[in-house]
Order: structure tokens, then sequence, then C-alpha cells
């Protein structure tokens, strides 16, 4: 059993660090700022999540996990607010840099 | 192994910053950079094991003075270039870093030559918290020990929010700020400000209300309440209050009377200046911080929000 919960663990960590990955290179690679944001959000919503999902099995207790996945929805709304606020400060004002 | 890895990548990465911050040709890259220093120091903190600072390294360092100039930073892109900026010629520009070098380098040689182990008052203080009923050592020294400091910390919001304030035409003296960032009406940030803040007043509350026995406390918490009125300012649900409003000016200055109160009584109930009667500590002690955390929760958003530019309503 634990070691099944390991491999979650590990496996989805892994994929979370993937994600990030990706979104790091698509943020330093993309061409335009909409796209690196693009790149951005999938790094915080994806990767986050699946790092959370990753350390629920480690967590002390039922609180600890709960503490986690508040922590995952919090980055989202964000995340997702801040993203809409540079895309339309981007649509109004023009692209920079 | 893979843990000192990882902090001497984090401590590098922080320098790397703090050099990038410096370095960087205009203020808004050196301000992004900067609060990402903030946060990541924060961090180094929580590898301190630290917490308390961490987190009011993340609310002041990130947070706070991460909205204060990058409010700065874009309303000086809109105005010209400042006479000041002008005036700093490269011979000054030169000695201006000789002299932040000398400072750094004179901090990080007094570091590196402290004995080891360095010394510390951290025995005292873990032997005398049961006398203030707390079971934090970091607030009993904040609240306790040297409640003093704190005192003066909290006057200096204060001064702080009347140097602000000074800064107003005549006419609009006794009216209210603007918004601290101007922001046409969006949905996803109105939608954001109405969200959020019911949760984020809930923990901002109990990160006040566990600093007794765990990390948190008056300043932490007061800093999260004051985000969320920050939000609900900038996503224009409400508007700043006029500063000439009794009751800002009693939640602005609440914290400071009452701790000054509760440090005179001290002479009467304790025989000295801000110390508390014996077994009767941590009652008093929340009665402070819960004025305190009212006077941070409505200092900090109105520092954000800047001096009026509003005239008065009649």
């Amino acid at each position: 059993m634990s070691f099944a919960l390991n491999l979650l663990s590990v496996t989805a960590i892994s994929a979370g660090l993937i994600f990030f990955l990706a979104g790091t290179l698509g943020l330093l690679r993309f061409p335009d700022t909409l796209s690196r944001l693009h790149a951005l959000t999938k790094a915080d919503n994806v990767g986050l999540g699946l790092v959370v999902i990753g350390l629920l099995p480690l967590a002390d207790n039922m609180l600890a996990g709960l503490k986690l996945v508040v922590v995952w929805v919090l980055v989202q709304l964000s995340g997702a607010t801040v993203g809409q606020l540079i895309a339309q400060s981007i649509r109004r004002f023009g692209q920079t840099g | 192994m893979i843990v000192q890895t990882l902090d001497i990548g984090l401590a590098a990465l922080v320098l790397t910053l703090a050099g990038w911050t410096v370095l960087a040709r205009a203020a808004f890259p050196a301000v992004v950079s900067y609060v990402t220093y903030g946060l990541l120091l924060s961090l180094i903190w929580v590898r301190l094991f630290a917490v308390d600072v961490a987190l009011t390294e993340a609310a002041i360092g990130g947070g706070l003075t991460g909205v204060l100039l990058i409010a700065a930073a874009s309303k000086r892109r809109k105005s010209a270039v400042l006479a000041t900026e002008r005036d700093v010629t490269p011979p000054l520009r030169r000695a201006i870093a000789v002299l932040c070098a000398l400072i750094t380098s004179a901090l990080a040689t007094v570091v590196v030559s402290l004995p080891d182990p360095s010394p510390s008052l951290a025995p005292q203080a873990v032997q005398n918290i049961a006398a203030t009923g707390l079971g934090n050592p970091v607030t009993a020294v904040l609240i306790a020990y040297r409640a003093f400091d704190t005192m003066l910390e909290k006057c200096v919001l204060v001064v702080a929010i009347v140097g602000v304030w000074s800064l107003a035409r005549d006419r609009c003296w006794g009216g209210a700020p603007g918004a601290p960032t101007v922001i046409a009406q969006d949905g996803a940030l109105t939608f954001f400000a109405q969200l959020l803040p019911p949760l984020g007043i809930l923990i901002g509350i109990r990160i006040f209300w566990i600093g007794a026995d765990e990390p948190g406390g008056a300043f932490q918490g007061g800093a999260i309440l004051a985000a969320m009125w920050m939000i609900i300012m900038m996503a224009r649900l409400a508007d700043a209050p006029a500063i000439s409003g009794r009751w800002l000016r009693i939640a602005l200055a609440a914290g400071p009377i009452v701790f000054l109160g509760v440090g005179i009584l001290g002479f009467a109930a304790a025989g000295s200046f801000l110390a508390y009667p014996a077994g009767f500590a941590k009652p008093m002690i929340i009665f402070v911080e819960i004025f305190m955390t009212l006077s941070i929760a409505a200092t900090l958003p109105m520092l954000v929000a800047g001096p009026p530019i509003r005239t008065p309503r009649p």
C-alpha cells in the first residue's frame, strides 16, 4: 500500500515538474506575451495541481491535505485573475517588450 | 545532500536576483525582481526555521512593498523624468555605489566574524515564556520582552500615514484617495475581489489568533486583512474612505493608543511601563494585539491608496 502511494507521489510530482519545466521553457522561448502567459498559467494550474496530488499521500493528516488543496485553489484563482488582467492590459495598451 | 544543494541553489538565486535588482536599467523590471527576491527570501527564512519572519517577509517584502513600488514605478513612467533623477550625475552615482558596497561588505564582515555559536538570548526567551502565557517565543519577544520597540513600530505606521497625507493638495485635504491603481471595470478582477475576501479575512484572523502559540501574529494577520481591503479597492468594489472619516482615523490610531494605554496601566498594575500583571498577561496581550491588527489592516491599504486626490464632499 505504502509502496503504491509512494509511487503515486513520485509519479505525480515528476509529472508536475515536467509541466513547470515546459511552462518555464515556454515563458523563455515563446514569441509574444499572450503565448508566454499561456505557458505560464499551464505550469501554475496543472503543474502545481499534480505536485499537490503527489504531496497528498505524504500529508500528516486530513487537515494538512486540505490545506494543500486550498493552496492550489488559491493559486489557481490568483493565477487566472492575473492572467486575465495582463492579457487585458496588453489588448488595451498593446504589446510591450 | 540534496537538501543542501537546494539550499545553495536558493541562496545563489536570491543573490543573483539582488544583483539584477540593482543593475536593472528600468524601474519596472527592478521592482518585479525585487518582489521575487522578497518571496524567495521568505523561503530562506523558512529554511532557517524562522516561519514568523518568513510570513512577515512575504507579506511586507513581497506583497506590500511590491504594490507600493509598482504603483510608484507606473506613476513615474507616466510623468516626466524626475528632477532628482537628472541631478544624479555619474560621479554621484558611483559614490552611491561605493557607499552601498562599503555598507554591504561591513555587514558581511560582521556576519562572518560572529563567534560560533553566535550569542543568543533564545534560552532566556524560552525560559521566561511561561510568565507571558504565550506559546510562541517570537510573539513573546515582540509583545512582552521588547514591547517598547513594537509599540514604536506601530507609531511609525501612523507617522507614515501622516507623511503620505501631507502630500495632499490643499483643496483635497479631507477628501478620499483614488483607487490604488487605475484599472477599468474588469470582470475577472471584480469576481476575484468578491470571491477572495471572505476566505482571506478568515485566514487573516486565524493567523492573528494562532500567533500566541504558533507562527503568526498581529502583523502577519493584519497584513493579510490589509491585502483583502486593497483588492476590494483595486477592483473598485468600494472606494477608499475620505481621510477625514472619524472611523478611519480611530482605526488607524487604535493600535498605538491602546498599546500606550496598556503600557501606562502597567505602572499601576505591575509597577513599570508596559509591564503586564502576573497571571493576567495573555488576555492583555491579546487585547493589545486585536487593536494592533485593526490598525495594521487599516494603515497598509491607506498607505498604498496614497494622498487624497478628491475634494471632500461638503
